[in-house]
């Protein structure tokens, strides 16, 4: 556990438990309209673990883990020119469930290509591979908490769930936060996108406003003008107790 | 009408998908994109304690291997000490000792295996201590929320024992589940460690 100094300086907080997981909010392990899930669902129900140093401790990963352009999917794989598509930034903060910035934690992208083709050997849809996209990039967020990305918009593909499934546009974000227990692997939609509302993947989500928070509005304000657009993306990570009394993991 | 608590929702999870590895492992996903790569190999040469092994595979309902499973894991080092500013034991962590790995199963075999250091026991609630355990976080596509369980070693019987997490699991026979088993293969120690999605075997997934 950790002594937290607030801004005032004179209260001295402890930081302690990670919050209980909302599982209202949460898709459930078995989704059988999301037909994959199906034999890969456990059965048997959770055992609740209260945290230990295990829990609470996560790794921790600085610059030298980085390079200077692996937040610009535009340019870190850049061949003969740039990738073909619309040139988009990806921003905001990641936050924890009291709305405080998480500072320095790694958030990893990946995502298709303009056509809708991803980069790896298991994907056959006849899309064609950009020679100049990548599709993927990583950064770690600022003292506040906030990243970026730059890089173009994927594509909707098809997928085998129904005969006649397509995903909505989507990039695939990863997320640490200080410990383990907060590991977040999500994907954020766009704006004004039909598809979302029909995907069996994004179904999986019980919750409407939860569903709703997983699509990033078109922000003009962080566009660069006969540039690119930008969409504003935050993400939430479990946020931790902090009281006056202490729930000391060590015993009394 | 209450004052509003004014929380933040978590975001909520999606499956990790199919192309993980395009983001998470891309030299798996079969391109060179980034100059340094996270990979299976958790302790660095100067880190001590005894070398180990881990492999095993993650079946599916059907007793199906699941061939694109990407695992992460975190672990002590043998002291028992978290490479993590709020581990406060007054112990030693080694410079190259992260402690923490990303490993893709075989695309064909559907075989994981991790290359580390046996870890110590760590400090546990109330005082207690816990047997030395890897944590582990399970994606794939169609698993909608990061499985989270715990590996430990079979040759921990009398700390197993005492373990509080382990003790937690009603079922007793259910605990086995988390039990790595120990042999020696070409020199090497080697653990094997599969993880059943469903069935009969089901491993203990955890709410943390
Ligand atoms: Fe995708």
């Amino acid at each position: 556990m950790t002594i937290e100094r607030s801004n005032s300086e004179r209260t001295v907080r402890m930081a302690g438990e990670y919050f209980q997981r909302d599982r209202n909010l949460q898709p459930p392990a078995y989704t059988p309209t999301y037909k994959t899930s199906v034999t890969r669902s456990p059965q048997k129900a959770l055992l609740s673990l209260e945290q230990s140093l295990s829990e609470l401790t996560g790794p921790v990963f600085n610059h030298n883990d980085l390079g200077p352009l692996d937040h610009d999917m535009i340019l870190n794989y850049a061949k003969d020119g740039e990738p073909i598509g619309q040139r988009i930034i990806v921003h905001g903060r990641v936050i924890d469930e009291s709305g405080h910035g998480v500072p320095n934690t790694l958030v990893e992208a990946w995502q298709a290509n303009a056509g809708g083709r991803y980069r790896h050997k298991k994907d056959t849809y006849l899309a064609p591979i950009d020679p100049n996209f990548g599709g993927c990039g990583r950064c770690l967020t600022d003292d506040e908490g906030y990243y970026f990305f730059r890089t173009i918009k994927p594509g909707p593909y098809p997928w085998r769930n129904y005969v006649n499934s397509w995903r909505p546009a989507h990039i695939h974000l990863s997320v640490f936060g200080p410990s383990f227990t907060q590991r977040l692997i999500t994907q954020m939609y766009f704006e004004g996108d039909p598809l979302i509302d029909i995907c069996p993947i994004v179904k999986t989500i019980p919750d409407e406003d939860a569903i709703k928070r997983l699509v990033a509005p078109l922000d003009l304000n962080a566009s660069i003008p006969l540039d690119c657009r930008a969409y504003k993306f935050d993400i939430v990570l479990r946020g931790r107790r902090s009281t006056l009394f202490e729930n000391r993991l060590e015993g009394n | 009408m209450v004052q509003p608590l004014n929380y933040f929702k978590e975001t909520a999870s999606q499956t990790a998908g199919p192309y993980v590895h395009i983001g998470l492992a891309p030299d798996y996903a079969g391109f060179d994109i980034f100059e340094t790569n996270f990979s299976n190999v958790v302790a660095g040469p100067d880190t001590k304690g005894e070398r180990i092994k881990i492999e095993g595979r993650v079946f599916d309902g059907t007793g199906a291997p699941v061939r694109d499973v990407l695992i992460e894991s975190w672990q002590a080092n043998s002291d028992g000490k978290y490479s993590h500013p709020e581990d406060t034991q007054q112990k030693p962590v080694e410079k190259d000792f992260r402690g923490w790995g990303r490993i893709c199963s075989d695309f064909e075999t559907g075989v994981f295996t991790i290359e580390t250091i046996k870890p110590g026991p760590v400090p546990g609630r109330n005082g207690k201590t816990q047997a030395p355990h890897i944590s582990l976080w399970i994606v794939a596509r169609g698993i909608n929320i990061g499985l989270q369980t715990r590996l430990y070693f079979s040759d921990e019987t009398a700390a197993n024992g005492e373990d509080q997490v382990l003790n937690l699991i009603e079922q007793e026979d259910r605990r086995k589940t988390l039990i790595a088993q120990r042999s020696e293969r070409d020199g090497e120690t080697v653990y094997s460690f599969d993880i059943y999605l469903q069935g009969d075997n089901e491993t203990v997934f955890f709410d943390v």
